[in-house]
């Protein structure tokens, strides 16, 4: 009996996507990147190769491809995948790692990492989906669009004088003597798309033997990039693309190199090695006696961009590691980042820490209001509150939170300047919880502040954040 | 789902939430025996179905479906 489903290569239930739609793609319908994960997810199955691959997403309409593949999963800067790819293969030879990218991250903004990384030869395999257009940020023209195709960049066509000419990134690679495999194949019928798959296929089998650089550009639908109907996509795919970018193999020498002669791993990789160099860029931080931490911190600091918000977290970090705790520190960057504010998560541990997101804080710092209506009830019950009393108006709920009213831009205006307020914020903080003597992280900073002419100032935010606390 | 051991015959099944109403596969059939649903799924689309006849379990509409779970072919 042969049974054609989902492959188990693929999560059962993308939990990480957000929305209710939990076992259906976020791509738009007849898609090409829902084909080319499939035939991926399938080779991957049949070869025995999940649990050892690494799947490097881009930015793009794949960035979330984390989402499905059930396996590890790095999402890299625009245009930086085979970069990482490089990393974590050289780091992780017996793994097999793919980075998987549009034309967009491939042969625009990550033109350099992707002729590199194919002229050393890497031991990676690259999928490039090849849309002929930006998907993601709303159809703009890419290296590969047709000429006279219409895009958002290009709203009368695309012209070779103006805009360049579509770029063939598998005729390029071929010029290029250390590839192992480059094929272009398409998925407009059923006959290419079995060929398709054969060719995903063998470009994961050839990195498995150790055999060299494998690259397999897929000619793809963007329906609605394109603004066409999915199966008038697939036609206009077939009857114009293929002209640009015709079919086949355009370099194959897995016949002629050894299995294992394309593995680079390097001696220069054993952290026993490496540790003497990191340890000298190490900041002179004062050593100290591991402190034992009551309970974990687990905080989250949020306000506007610039009130140093993150290296409030930094700061915090530091006086962590200085006591010997596991420590995470994350930025994060939503959408909300136009809107001018900033927020960071901070981990503080005797523990591992298996996460660096920080859903339900113990500690919230809040410096403007929208970060109070945003954060407030992520609060675990009995958590604690500061909140810089100058920017923000609104209350806490003091009955289910310790709330911790300081008015810390006024007080470090006093002092000396109101960038410093994050400063009086980590005092009020370690008055509030306790967590370390003020001693102790007024000696972290001193040794982690770079400015010199600083400290002194920075020491008498701290002590006026803690003082107040504790006289309050 | 249908439970795989009890079929005699090859069929093709469709997911109705997970379709996306594409039609790729109508268009791959062979056997044109898929179609599109006059009823919408909670994501708006006409989900595509199997006719429920002829259906020879070649699989193709499962390679032409870019959802991972939306079709499944049984041959026995
Ligand atoms: C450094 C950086 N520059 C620009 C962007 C905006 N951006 C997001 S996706 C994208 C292009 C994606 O196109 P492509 O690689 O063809 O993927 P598709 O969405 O078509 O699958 C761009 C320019 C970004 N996210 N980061
Ligand atoms: S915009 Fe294009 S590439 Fe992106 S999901 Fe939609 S069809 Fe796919
Ligand atoms: S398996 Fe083949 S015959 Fe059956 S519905 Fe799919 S495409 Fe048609
Ligand atoms: S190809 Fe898949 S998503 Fe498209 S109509 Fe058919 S079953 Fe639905």
């Amino acid at each position: 009996m042969k049974v054609f489903e989902k492959s188990p290569s693929f999560y059962q239930v993308f939990e990480r996507k957000s929305g209710p739609a939990k076992e259906a793609t976020h791509y738009c319908p007849g898609c090409g990147h829902g084909n080319a994960h499939k035939m991926i997810a399938e080779a991957l199955e049949d070869l025995e190769l999940t649990s050892k691959t690494v799947f490097i997403s881009p930015v793009g309409c794949s960035v979330f491809a984390y989402y499905y593949f059930d396996c590890g999963n790095i999402q890299a800067a625009h245009g930086r995948a085979p970069a990482v790819a490089t990393g974590v293969k050289r780091a992780n030879p017996d793994s097999i790692v793919i980075s998987y990218q549009g034309d967009g991250d491939l042969a625009a903004i990550g033109t350099a990492e992707t002729i590199h990384a194919a002229n050393r030869g890497e031991n990676i395999t690259v999928f490039f989906v090849n849309n002929a257009i930006y998907g993601m940020t709303g159809g703009q023209m890419a290296p590969t669009t047709m000429i006279g195709q219409r895009s958002a960049t290009t709203p009368l066509g695309r012209v070779a004088g103006v805009h360049g000419n579509p770029i063939r990134m598998c005729e390029m690679l071929a010029t290029l003597p250390a590839p192992t495999y480059i094929e272009r194949v398409c998925i407009g019928d059923s006959k290419q798309i079995m060929k398709a798959r054969k060719a995903v296929r063998k470009a994961l089998q050839i990195q498995a033997e150790g055999k060299g650089y494998s690259f397999v550009e897929i000619v793809s639908p963007c329906p609605t990039g394109w603004k066409m109907d999915p199966v008038t996509a697939r036609d206009w795919m077939t009857e114009e693309m293929l002209k640009v970018f015709p079919l086949g193999v355009y370099r194959d020498e897995s016949g002629n190199r050894e299995e294992g002669d394309w593995h680079r791993h390097y001696e220069g990789f054993d952290p026993a090695k490496v540790n003497p160099y990191l340890d000298r860029l190490k900041t002179s931080m004062t050593e100290s006696e591991p402190v034992a931490l009551k309970q974990d911190l687990n905080c989250k600091f949020a306000g506007f961009g610039g009130q140093g918000i993150l290296t409030l977290g930094l700061f915090l970090s530091q006086i962590g590691m200085r006591a010997g705790q596991q420590v995470s520190w994350f930025p994060a960057y939503g959408p909300e980042m136009r809107g001018g504010t900033a927020n960071c998560s901070v981990n503080l541990s005797s523990r591992r820490i298996g996460s660096p997101l920080v859903d339900e804080p113990n500690v919230l710092v809040v410096m403007n209001q929208p970060s109070l209506d945003a954060f407030e009830d992520s609060v675990v019950d009995g958590g604690t509150i500061i909140i810089d009393t100058t920017i923000v108006e609104g209350k806490p709920d003091g009955k289910r939170l310790n709330a911790v009213m300081i008015p810390a831009t006024e007080i470090a205006d006093q002092v000396g300047t109101p960038k410093i307020a994050n400063v009086v914020v980590l005092g009020a903080l370690a008055a509030a919880t306790d967590a370390f003597t003020p001693e102790f992280c007024m000696e972290t900073l001193r040794s982690v502040i770079k400015k010199k002419s600083l400290i002194e100032m920075n020491m008498e935010a701290f002590r006026k954040g803690y003082d107040f606390v504790k006289n309050s | 789902m249908t439970d795989n051991t009890a079929v005699a015959v090859p069929f093709m099944e469709v997911n109705p939430e997970l379709c996306k109403g594409c039609q790729l596969c109508i268009g791959v059939c062979p056997k044109s025996v898929i179609a599109i649903s006059q009823k919408l799924n909670s994501a708006s689309y006409h989900p595509a179905y199997y006719t429920g006849q002829d259906c020879t379990g070649c699989g193709l509409c499962f390679y032409a479906c870019p959802e991972p779970g939306a079709i499944r072919v049984i041959k026995p």
